[in-house]
């Protein structure tokens, strides 16, 4: 189907999201949208699928006007999308949630359904289980199920928003894989993403989308510093390898620590980490690092083993004493565990600050606000309240909202959904951290980041921990394979003779 | 004879329990949706008093029933309207209004205390009450009885079985994915809260017109079965039968603080009244107990075997709300 966007505009409050949106989509190609966050990608395509209203502007498929008001117009359109984060009901199983919204007779049938559940799965090489839990599954896993979703409804366009944030280095090849096929079916699918990489290994042609508007369009081959241009407006050139500041002085000691969860056991986990070291957690979502990261700042009971902070064992305290001892974690979900919604960054630096007494100084506290603004180049004011801030200044506020004295800082997924801009200058700011002294831990999907930024990398698999491997001596194959669970008896045997090693 | 003494009075449990899975069954619906209609006790009460009143008057019982049931979706009208349209809180509507209700049925009622009324009678059905045990049981009692163990199945079969519950359950879950899915969230909350709502008014005139037959003012007894209804909707983990089996359980109680009355001399009788009440509010309190971070800490103390079985239980428990309850869906 052929899809022609006519002069789309949408206003949020003051924020102008899409302006004069003007361009076409051929039938049958993979088209990439990219920009960076906030550029009004996502808008435009929850418009194309009825998700939201435009202000003004058509769209046309197959050259007639279509009028799309909600997604049930876009689905019989033959239009469905998949949200960045899979809108799927997450206590429910699998096969409820391919059947909701599938119009039929008022008793289901549960059978048919799982019969064409299977067969489209198998055709596809996909591995979701009917009978499990959405609430189980990882985002990769949830990803497949809405492309199977989407397509026993007969949906012959798939919008894609953001698909490769939070799955592993497998998933995504098996998910470009999948949307090759979809194309050479016939099928036209839209690739929103802020990644550069992915757009171009995928993409047959991209449009690329600046605060609202058309940047710019370009077909293969992809120019990346021109497309980097279009993206932000002005050249950026990405980061040289930091080096590592570790000395020898110990921050974190883990002695066979062995956490529980319904769905996962870990066990003698053995980890030193010093002063300035920066470690990455990699695995696939739910294999076990978010557990240890989470044990780590007291959040999570461990049940064996001990936790020791700075010389003192602090197994079994709960999360303030952790922070005592120079303990920091920073969430994945920056609004919901991270950041208060509702409150100013000011009331956010008053409420970590040290300001003593009941009474508040707002303004000796908005003068502090305002150097932290500038020092973290945040795009805000002190009044201006969290949930209005993008993601990556969300993520800007919360590092300038950690104390000045840390010893570990505890990261889940630091750069979530931010460009390539953010992504650097987050880093650079945690570096900061390491050359005074703090040592980090952070989980993170992207097996790239990890390699630029850790000096170690653990891989978990289903609850099984790696020991530490030097991340200048890995790489990106390596460690995929130990991610989907293979060459874990290699590093073990290595292991082995590196402390038998040791012993002689 | 003592055997069949019991089963009278187990028989009465279950008709007494009836207006309770009738209120219930209407709030499991509505917070399925999305919606917690906090006006319950407040519609209990005005609708015993109006289908009361209403009966008597027209000396129709069904008119009486359909004066509840049609006072019940209006006062859940006013709910959904100030939630849904308004995007006012729905704690703060509903406690107003279950206020509101409740004053209202003392003051407007009040004319026609005591006197004398109409009531649904027994009706046994042929045949099958004649088996033994089961037939006095289930078999000998009113109509609206027998339609709350039929609104149990269907109630069930309703939300888990058929379409439209297993959206339902999506419009409480995430009316986002509903939403995306091709519902009409808001539609679907009004017409599940004001069927709540009718649920509701029914169960009041449920109590006047037959449990507790007659308008007694404030001395009634009616008042606080209402937050009971709440009570045991969270118990029942907004399942239909599970809520029926919390229904009875609390019926139960009430009749046990009645029969034991002349045995436990000791205890005032007030006390044996009132304590079906707090009761069901502790059983409550462990439905979610494995929740509590506290016990996660003293459980990790001990053995593995005891900690898993100990789990398990706490999760077969568990009951966990629609994650939209309480919160308003917009399409930006």
């Amino acid at each position: 189907m052929e899809i022609e966007f006519r002069n789309i505009n949408k206003t949020f409050g003051t924020v102008r999201a899409n302006i004069g949106i003007h361009f076409s989509i051929p039938a049958g190609t993979i088209q990439g949208i990219l920009g960076e966050n906030g550029a009004g990608k996502s808008t435009l395509m929850k418009i194309l699928s009825g998700y939201i209203l435009p202000d003004s502007g058509e769209i046309y498929l197959d050259g007639e006007l279509a009028k799309i008001e909600n997604p049930a117009d876009a689905i019989r359109y033959g239009i469905g999308m998949l949200h960045q984060d899979p809108l799927d009901f997450p206590p429910m199983k699998a096969l409820d949630n391919f059947m909701i919204g599938k119009p039929g007779s008022l008793f289901p049938a549960r059978r048919e359904a799982e019969r064409a559940f299977l067969e489209l799965r198998d055709q596809f090489g996909f591995t979701v289980d009917p009978n499990s839990y959405v609430d189980s599954m990882t985002v990769g896993e949830r990803q497949q199920l809405e492309i199977l979703r989407l397509l026993w409804l007969g949906v012959r366009v798939f919008i894609l928003d953001e698909p490769t944030t939070g799955i592993s280095a497998q998933q995504k090849e098996k998910l470009f894989l999948t949307l090759r096929r979809l194309a050479d079916n016939g099928n036209t699918v839209v690739f929103v993403s802020h990644k550069l990489e992915d757009v171009e290994a995928l993409c047959d042609r991209v449009v690329v989308l600046r605060r609202g508007e058309l940047a710019g369009q370009m077909t293969p081959p992809y120019d990346t510093d021109r497309l980097i241009e279009m993206m932000f407006g002005k050249v950026i050139k990405l980061d040289e390898r930091l080096p590592c500041s570790a000395t020898d002085q110990l921050v974190l000691r883990l002695q066979n620590v062995a956490i529980d969860d319904y769905r996962l056991q870990i066990r003698n986990v053995n980890l030193e980490v010093r002063c300035g070291e920066v470690i990455g957690l990699a695995g696939m979502e739910g294999s076990g690092q978010e557990l240890l990261l989470r044990a780590c700042a007291g959040l999570v009971r461990t049940v064996g083993g001990r936790v020791i902070v700075n010389g003192k064992d602090l197994t079994g305290k709960d999360t303030h004493s952790f922070m005592r001892h120079g303990v920091t974690f920073m969430p994945a979900s920056r609004l919901e565990e991270g950041l208060i919604p509702g409150l100013s960054i000011n009331e956010h630096f008053i409420l970590t600050g040290e300001q003593k007494g009941v009474f508040i100084k707002r303004d000796k506290a908005k003068s502090y606000s305002q150097n932290k603004i500038s020092e973290y180049s945040i795009r805000g004011f002190p009044e201006s309240r969290v949930e209005a801030l993008s993601g990556g200044n969300q993520q800007r506020t919360l590092l300038a909202l950690l104390k000045e004295e840390l010893s570990l800082i505890l990261l889940e997924h630091p750069t979530r959904g931010l460009d390539i801009e953010s992504t650097i200058y987050i880093w650079s700011k945690l570096k900061e951290r390491c050359a005074k002294g703090a040592a980090i831990l952070f989980i993170s999907p992207d097996l790239e980041e990890i390699l630029q930024y850790s000096d170690r990398v653990i891989v978990f698999f289903s609850g099984r921990v790696s020991p530490p491997l030097d991340a200048t001596l890995t790489n990106v194959d390596q460690l995929g394979q130990l991610i989907g669970g293979k060459g874990w008896e290699e590093i073990f045997e290595k292991e082995q003779v590196g402390v038998s090693n040791a012993a002689q | 004879m003592e055997n069949e003494v019991i089963l009278i009075g187990l028989a009465g449990v279950l008709a007494s329990a009836a207006p309770v899975i009738f209120a219930t069954i209407g709030e499991t619906f509505a917070e399925r949706s999305g919606v917690v209609n906090l006006s319950v006790n407040g519609t209990m009460l005005l609708t015993a008093m109006a289908g009361f009143v209403a009966a008597v008057l027209t000396k129709s019982v069904v008119v009486g029933f359909l004066v509840g049931l049609i006072v019940g979706a209006l006062v859940a009208l006013l709910v959904a309207f100030s939630s849904i349209t308004l995007k006012l809180s729905q704690v703060a509507v509903g406690y107003v209004l279950t206020m509101t209700c409740r004053d209202l049925a003392y003051f407007l009622g009040n004319p026609y205390v005591g006197i004398e009324g109409v009531r649904i009678n027994v009706v046994p059905i042929p045949v099958l009450s004649d088996i033994p045990i089961l037939g006095t049981l289930l078999f000998k009692q009113d109509v609206m009885t027998y339609l709350s163990f039929i609104l149990i199945v269907v109630a069930y079969v309703w939300i888990f079985k058929t379409r439209p519950g297993m959206m339902l359950q999506g419009v409480g879950e995430r009316p986002a994915a509903a939403h995306n899915r091709g519902a009409n969230v808001n539609r679907l909350r009004y017409i599940y809260t004001v069927l709540g709502g009718a649920l509701v008014g029914i169960s009041g005139p449920m109590y006047s017109l037959s449990v507790k037959a007659g308008w007694q003012g404030t001395i009634s007894g009616l008042d606080g079965i209402g937050w009971i209804v709440l009570a045991i909707t969270i118990f029942g983990a907004w399942n239909p039968l599970r809520a029926a089996f919390g229904a009875y359980l609390f019926a139960l109680l009430q009749w046990l603080g009645l029969v034991l009355q002349p045995v436990l001399t000791g205890i005032p009788s007030q006390v044996l009244q009132a304590a079906p009440f707090p009761l069901m509010i502790l059983t409550l309190l462990f439905v979610n107990i494995g929740d509590a971070e506290w016990v996660d800490r003293v459980l990790a103390q001990l053995p593995e075997g005891t900690r898993r079985a100990i789990v398990r239980i706490f999760r077969a428990l568990r009951s966990q709300p629609p994650a939209a309850l309480g919160t308003p869906f917009e399409r930006q």
